[in-house]
């Protein structure tokens, strides 16, 4: 098997996954190396992204945390590395990405519906098939949306929700998100949190988010990647063991207080550094 | 936006009746020599006599055949190269500089070119017209594929398309509104070139034929009728084209 080739990361992060390898890591990120305009982002990184658990990606501005994900997700070229998705390349695995600014990651010139539909259609399944397909993750997620409108006729959260259904419907091994909620208001963010919770309990896909707000950071996360400045590392990658589904009591949790403090304190300690 | 008041939609009224009330003022007091400008009420006499069954309508109906034909055989060029040349930044950079200059260029001034390449024939007209507005329409359409949303061609790559797909079903579609600009103002430029041309030598009808033929008369109720007709067309191939890109490209700036 493919995957016996990933050979295992030496140091104490693989670890952080909890004894024995469990979870297992579903993505592995080896001798990563990424310039940018003689800017040394990845030096030599390793990762490894537990399977069907949600990974949140933190760091400070700049470090390259979306980076990081396009990379992973082929958006962008690597320099040197290898990234294996379960012992599989890229191109042999599907996955799901959801981009920041939903307004131009959606084609305005399809409707809600058809905008998902055309992730399938990509994937040569045939259009009732498809069709049905679309109809029965609207069903599963329960989402009370007018699909035959235009994005553009959609509030910004309705928009990015089509945008992850987009993502879900080819039933991905793997969805990413870069800040998805960055562009929402305060109300319709907390919303969202909300439904992509609801999503991941429901689809026990392997999620990975990236995301400038620690607390959202922590809140969504099982595993919370800590990222250093550039060229990042990996500052510390702790779980977070609360129970699901979380909701505003596990803010106020005092375990979850206190991991959300000593993310901070990393956090604070990477960007004095 | 602010939405209008009942009367508020009537303004653009106000300048048309202003207009003929001063036009009036002007006819009535002799402020300008009554054989230069006739009474509204002869000239729009001219223009519906004109219009209903005279000479005007056959002039005018000629204009509108060589304006479509200009943009038609403009278009079938422009728009294909442009996809062709926005595909490739480079490859628009290296003939971007030949493209402003020609499109800087008025295409009045290529009009004796062609007549020598193509004779006094109809044809000539619609070739100098086709000529300026392809170029228009090209640049337009290669800036449209230039300028296509990175988002949505990562979004698409993401998803598994093909370079092919990216193209066909995302670049294309990004570039439809700036498309639609093109042509609009392509059309317009069309018109100018035919109307212009018609003045030419050789020249036995359209718009341009029959303002200058009344000039030449003396008719200047017909003369200003025909420049009020050449005005409708303009306005009217605006607002058409408008139309067909609201319903094309319902997308457009939102």
């Amino acid at each position: 098997m493919a995957m016996n080739a990933v050979s295992p990361i030496v140091g104490p992060y693989r670890t952080a996954f909890g004894p024995d390898g469990d979870p297992p890591a579903h993505i592995t990120v080896r001798g990563l190396c990424k310039e940018f305009q003689g800017d040394v982002i990845y030096q030599d990184f390793n990762l490894d992204i537990p399977r069907g658990k949600f990974s949140s990606i933190f760091g400070p501005n700049g470090c390259g945390k979306s980076t990081l994900i396009n990379l992973i997700s082929g958006l962008i070229p690597l320099d040197r590395g290898t990234i294996l998705f379960g012992g599989k390349t890229l191109s042999e695995t599907r996955i799901g990405y959801v981009f920041q600014n939903y307004r131009e990651a959606l084609f305005p010139w399809m409707s809600a519906f058809d905008n998902i539909r055309y992730a399938l259609k990509l994937r040569k399944v045939p259009e009732p098939e498809a069709t049905e397909r679309v109809n029965r993750l609207v069903s599963r997620l329960g989402v009370k949306l007018d699909l035959t409108r235009y994005p553009y006729g959609m509030s910004g959260g309705q928009q990015q929700l089509v945008s992850i259904m987009r993502a879900l419907v080819v039933e991905p091994e793997v969805l990413f998100l870069d800040e998805p909620f960055s562009a929402l208001d305060y109300e319709m963010t907390l919303f969202m949190r909300e439904q992509l919770q609801k999503i991941f309990e429901e689809t026990g896909t392997t999620m990975v988010l990236v995301s400038h707000d620690l607390e959202e950071a922590v809140y969504l996360a099982d595993y919370v990647l800590l990222l250093s400045r550039r060229p990042a590392r990996i500052a510390d990658f702790p779980h977070v063991p609360m129970a699901r589904p979380r909701n505003d009591l596990t803010l106020a949790d005092t375990g979850f207080v206190e991991l959300k403090s000593h993310c901070l304190r990393i956090f604070q300690r990477e960007v004095h550094r | 936006m602010t939405t209008l008041s009942r009367f508020d939609r009537y303004l653009p009224l106000v300048g048309v009746v202003g207009m003929i009330v001063v036009w009036y003022i002007g006819y009535w007091m002799r402020i300008v020599d009554p054989v230069l400008l006739p009474s509204p009420d002869a000239t729009f006499a001219a223009l519906w006599k004109g219009m209903t069954g005279g000479r005007l309508l056959y002039d005018f109906t000629q204009t509108v055949i060589r304006t479509f034909t200009a943009i038609a055989v403009a278009s079938a060029i422009a728009i294909p190269l442009g996809i062709v040349l926005g595909s490739s930044e480079r490859l628009y950079r290296s003939v971007e500089f030949v493209i402003d200059f020609f499109r800087s260029t008025p295409a009045s001034a290529m009009f004796p070119l062609f007549l020598v390449i193509f004779g006094v024939g109809n044809a000539t007209k619609i070739y100098v017209a086709s000529f300026g507005a392809a170029l228009v329409i090209l640049f337009n359409v290669a800036y449209g594929v230039m300028n296509a949303r990175k988002t949505r061609i990562l979004a698409a790559r993401v998803m598994g398309a093909s370079r092919w797909q990216v193209m066909k079903d995302v670049v294309l579609m990004e570039s439809l509104p700036q498309t639609f600009v093109g042509l609009r103002n392509g059309v317009s430029l069309a018109l100018v070139i035919v109307v212009v041309a018609e003045m030419f030598i050789g020249s036995v009808d359209g718009l341009g034929f029959r303002v200058f033929e009344a000039q030449q008369l003396f008719d200047m109720p017909d003369m200003y009728a025909a420049i009020f007709a050449a005005g409708a067309l303009g306005y009217g191939l605006n607002i058409l084209f408008l139309l067909i890109e609201k319903s094309f490209v319902h997308w457009s700036g939102k």
